[in-house]
């Protein structure tokens, strides 16, 4: 199994979550958070006075895959999530050791 | 050929003439018809005294509690305007300062407003009672006026508020709020409402308290900033690290009660409603009061556009204050171009005067002393553009005697504080923020503070 973690755009969550349903995924984790990459901050104006704002806010997605899946997975979150602009995120894949379900206490891939 | 044409060059002329005509006719259609209607009301049977008595109380009344939902509008105005941690407290102080308004106006500041002789500078110390015996010479019921200017009281009260969030303890600030609304603000008022010093000898003109309320809170806040200093990093390095609001929905929101408050503040200071006159006249009042906070919102939306290549909000929110403050002093003689103008410059002055505080390394929170205090004294010194009745000299002369004493006297009671208990937190509790340093909760706990 492989566990997919990308961090893109908010605004980008909608087609991600349609892309990869599209493909079978039954399951995905979404957290809010902030960072930054190469984009860095960008800044702002209040009240008439500039000011950085270093960490950017992005979504983070995780979702658990089996291993003949992982690749179509991280092309649909890259197509979804892609306006070619900087900023545009990052999907990182781990191997992932085991799964459980918890109602019934189904492993592996059965747990997914 | 040719002159045909002529002909019809000269008609087309002839058209163009009539039409700039009308335009004119139509701008000066107004005035002609408030001639009118003060003429008609010349015909009109007048109002028996328990009909003048009636209306006048309730235009007190109904005025005043207008203008007491301005403290819901400043309340909003600055939770939205300072961090989530410290929102709680500032609703707090808010909620405090009004009903401490209400106490020290009945403990000592009504008398001193009204209990001044003509031409003099101190009224008489003594708590309020309501005393109706000569209700045909006032032709209000007492109360109503009492609880009128209670609430003028409460808002000049409310300006402190803003400009020192974040960073002061709650017991000074309360402390100071007692002696501003129990003494000064009750002194300076009386030198001009109660018939003082200012009206008799100077023949100075503040219909509502451009000066009296709003350059009065905008001094005592100012003061208060000094001895108190800016909030912690908020101009380090040299350079003005903005500290952005934490809901301007909110602020948005406070504002709009203000504007609405300004029609029960600057409609209700015409002070009567039992004759036709005065029913004109508070109508007036409150289309030139709209006016002004119109002229101030777009003024800063423009120049803030220009300025920053993006419009900024809050100070779009303190244009339409700085607006209905400018218009306070005068919201009756100015023609309705004139109302606009008048908040325009408003709008130009908050603007302005905005990132200029940052530059002095003045702290004000919420912008409070660029609106009320600059836009104030601003609104003061051009009654006698619209209003032939008052002088530049005698405005002059008032607005220097309100800052001399409003600020010196605030300046020596902020210090005393700071020396005595203290007036600012410690910068750990700044950091943590007020919410848990003084109340020891949160204002949104369900949302982790950054």
């Amino acid at each position: 199994m492989k566990y997919v973690i990308a961090v893109v755009k908010p605004q980008k969550l909608d087609d991600v979550r349609a892309a990869v349903a599209d493909l079978g995924v039954a399951g995905m984790t979404v957290s809010d958070v902030r960072g930054y990459g190469r984009q860095k901050g960008h800044t702002e104006v209040y009240r008439g006075a500039e000011y950085t704002v270093d960490f950017l806010p992005k979504v983070k997605i995780e979702i658990a895959v089996a291993d003949d899946a992982a690749d179509a997975v991280v092309n649909a979150i890259r197509n979804a999530a892609n306006s070619n602009t900087i900023g545009d995120g990052k999907i990182f894949v781990l191997d992932l050791e085991n799964a459980v379900r918890v109602r019934t206490g189904e492993q592996d891939v059965n747990a997914l | 050929m040719t002159t045909v044409l002529n002909n019809q060059f000269l008609v087309r002329i002839m058209r163009r003439l009539g039409a700039s005509l009308f335009v004119l006719a139509v701008f000066a259609a107004p005035a002609v018809a408030q001639d009118a209607a003060q003429g008609a009301a010349a015909d009109i049977a007048p109002a028996s005294e328990t009909a003048e008595i009636v209306f006048n109380t309730l235009l007190f009344l109904i005025c005043g509690m207008v203008v007491m939902f301005m403290a819901a509008g400043f309340c909003m105005l600055e939770t939205g305007l300072v961090r989530s941690k410290n929102a709680a407290t500032i609703c707090l102080k808010n909620i405090s300062l009004f009903s401490i308004a209400g106490l020290m106006v009945w403990l000592t500041g009504y008398n001193l407003i009204y209990g001044v002789e003509a031409g003099g500078l101190l009224g008489k110390f003594g708590w309020w009672s309501a005393d109706d015996g000569n209700i045909l010479e006032t032709g209000y019921a007492a109360s109503s006026d009492w609880y009128f200017q209670m609430v003028f009281v409460a808002t000049a009260a409310s300006i402190v508020s803003g400009t020192l969030a974040e960073r002061i303890k709650l017991w000074p600030f309360l402390i100071f709020t007692a002696l501003l609304t129990g003494i000064i603000y009750p002194i300076q008022a009386s030198w001009e409402w109660g018939g003082g010093y200012l009206d008799a000898r100077w023949g100075f003109s503040d219909f509502a308290g451009s000066t009296l309320v709003h350059a009065t809170g905008g001094w005592a806040a100012l003061a208060g900033a000094f001895v108190l200093g800016p909030r912690d990093g908020r101009f380090e390095g040299g350079r003005s690290t903005p500290m952005p609001g934490s809901n301007l929905p909110l602020a948005t929101l406070g504002t709009f009660i203000l504007w609405l408050g300004w029609f029960g503040f600057n409609g209700g200071s015409q002070l009567a409603l039992g004759t036709v006159e005065d029913a004109i006249s508070v109508a007036n009042v409150i289309v030139n009061t709209n006016m002004a906070a119109c002229g101030g919102v777009i003024t800063a939306v423009l120049m803030t556009s220009f300025i920053y290549k993006k419009i900024d909000l809050t100070i779009v929110l303190n244009g339409a204050i700085g607006g209905l403050v400018a218009i306070t002093a005068e919201p009756l003689a100015p023609a309705v171009w004139q109302a606009v103008v008048i908040g325009a410059v408003g709008g130009v002055i908050v603007t302005v005067a905005v990132p200029l505080l940052d530059r002095f390394r003045i702290d004000d929170v919420v912008g409070a002393i660029p609106a009320h205090l600059l836009c104030g004294i601003w609104g003061t010194l051009v009654v006698p553009w619209t209003n032939g009745d008052a002088s530049l000299v005698g405005q002059l002369v008032g607005v220097v005697m309100n800052a001399a004493f409003v600020f010196s006297t605030s300046l020596a009671i902020w210090v005393m504080l700071r020396y005595s208990i203290g007036i600012r937190i410690k910068p750990e509790e700044e950091r943590t923020g007020l919410d848990k340093s003084e109340l020891g909760l949160e204002a949104y706990p369900e949302f982790a503070g950054r």
